[in-house]
């Protein structure tokens, strides 16, 4: 799995780092999201799945087969 | 005050009645199953839509080809418009805003309510719960939970985030209540809405002379490039109304909620697991911007099956898309279990709420330290006695007269 964001889209709502705090945090600067492990282990990815589901501005997509 | 035919396309109108304290209006699940894009009669006069389904209030919510622009829409249950047309009101309310306007105040805020740094206010947020907590021990058994911890907890909170001194509140929960009812006149809102103004740029002045850390005196001193004294006024005002008026609700009738529902209660006592999917279930469940967030469409649009056109208001029923059977299953059972999933009660898309991790810790801290303060809390007064918020932009109770 990998995790891809468009950053130009995020308004800072938090929804990913408050459903997946070990994948994402909020930028210092503007709020907007950070990813801290683009790819993910196995036993967070439910976790990624569902913080790009909860996104509000759909700013994060998950590649469930991205080559290495 | 609310006409309803279920049958014809005849225009419906806001607000519609509520049979049962926690339900929105019956007539939404059959518009949602009927009529789901449904013509709504406005205030003024005008004409326009209601959505009532889950997948069509957020379809709108991120669709661009819909603006924000309060000078545009016309108010779901009022004949004035929503914001008057003058530059200073608008200044700063970025609740108002269409993008690139929107994006810059956005991400000049947003830094101040990220999840890490309401985390980092929980403490504090202990503190102030636990001396409410503490009053109430000292003067009660009965009291008016509302007054007494739902009210004061959330506005002393955002008055120190903002930097507005909370020994004002009475000035500023006065002007707020009123701009927020819904029977209030033009001129008592407007009046409230001067009022409320003046005092911003008061405070605005008086920081500019001494700068504090907080929000305001933080916002002057790294962009005072950018941001006249209207424009952070009107973003103290905005910021300030949505943080002791969004969350109080949720605290008072959260809480009554719970005591309508003793297994509910009694599963969240004992698993302390539910404390962030019970917080979660409360917002879906009583979802209290009760008439739902509008937008105007900038263009003609098809959506859903109709045609909108360009200038028409629609009006999202986020209380009736939280209880989208096709989204939620039982949706009219509160469940603290249940699996979170997209309740649009902040909202949805660019202008979801800023201050929702603020208010999900202030919650979890009350709710949770509420109950294991007074295990045997319960209503003083019966369930149908409660005088509830119909009358309110923002639903819940006027009192709640509890008893431990």
């Amino acid at each position: 799995m990998k995790i891809q964001v468009d950053p130009d889209r995020c308004r800072g709502a938090g929804q990913c780092a408050l459903t997946a705090p070990e994948l994402f945090d909020q930028s210092d600067d503007d709020g907007t999201v950070v990813v801290l492990d683009e790819r993910p282990p196995p036993d967070l990815q439910e976790q990624a799945r569902r913080a790009a589901v909860l996104c509000p501005n759909s700013v994060i997509r998950i590649l469930e087969e991205a080559p290495d | 005050m609310s006409v309803f035919s279920s049958a014809s396309s005849s225009p419906v109108s806001l607000p519609i009645r509520r049979s049962s304290p926690f339900d929105p209006p019956a007539e939404y699940r059959c518009l949602r199953e009927e009529e789901p894009v449904s013509r709504l009669a406005f205030p003024d006069g005008k004409v326009g839509w209601l959505l009532t389904r889950h997948q069509d209030v957020r379809a709108l919510l991120a669709d661009d080809r819909f603006s924000s622009d309060r000078r545009r829409v016309s108010s779901p249950v009022r004949r004035f418009p929503i914001r008057p047309d003058t530059p200073a009101v608008r200044a700063g309310s970025l609740i108002g805003m269409d993008p690139p306007e929107h994006t810059r105040y956005r991400r000049m805020l947003t830094r101040y309510f990220t999840v890490r740094r309401m985390r980092e206010l929980a403490p504090r947020i202990e503190q102030v719960v636990s001396e409410h907590l503490d009053a109430m021990e000292r003067t009660g058994p009965p009291a008016d939970l509302v007054p007494a911890f739902a009210r004061p907890i959330p506005s002393l909170v955002i008055c120190e985030l903002l930097g507005v001194p909370y020994k004002d509140k009475v000035t500023f929960q006065r002007c707020t209540s009123t701009m927020l009812r819904l029977d209030a006149s033009e001129d008592a809102i407007s009046a409230a809405r001067d009022e409320l103004w003046q005092y911003m740029l008061d405070l605005v002045a008086a920081k500019r002379q001494h700068p504090d850390d907080a929000l305001l005196g933080s916002l002057i001193q790294t962009e005072e490039t950018a941001l006249t004294d209207e424009r952070l006024a009107g973003i103290g005002q905005l910021l300030l109304a949505a943080g002791h008026e969004t969350t109080a609700n949720m605290l008072a009738l959260g809480t009554f909620a719970l005591l309508s529902h003793p297994d509910q209660l009694r599963a969240l006592r004992e698993q302390a697991d539910l404390a962030d999917s019970a917080v979660e279930e409360l917002l879906r469940y009583l979802t209290i911007v009760q008439f739902g967030t509008v937008r105007v469409a900038r263009e003609d649009v098809d959506f859903a099956g109709r045609r909108i056109h360009a200038g028409e208001t629609v009006v999202a029923s986020l209380a009736a898309a939280d209880r989208d059977p096709v989204h939620f299953p039982e949706p009219d059972d509160l469940d603290l279990a249940r699996p979170v999933s997209q309740h649009v009660a902040f909202g949805h898309g660019i202008h979801q709420c800023l201050g929702q991790q603020l208010a999900r810790v202030e919650m979890k801290v009350a709710y949770g330290d509420l109950f294991r303060r007074f295990p045997r809390l319960r209503l003083a007064v019966r369930p149908d006695e409660v005088p509830m918020r119909d009358d309110m932009f923002i639903y819940g109770v006027h009192h709640l007269p509890v008893a431990w």
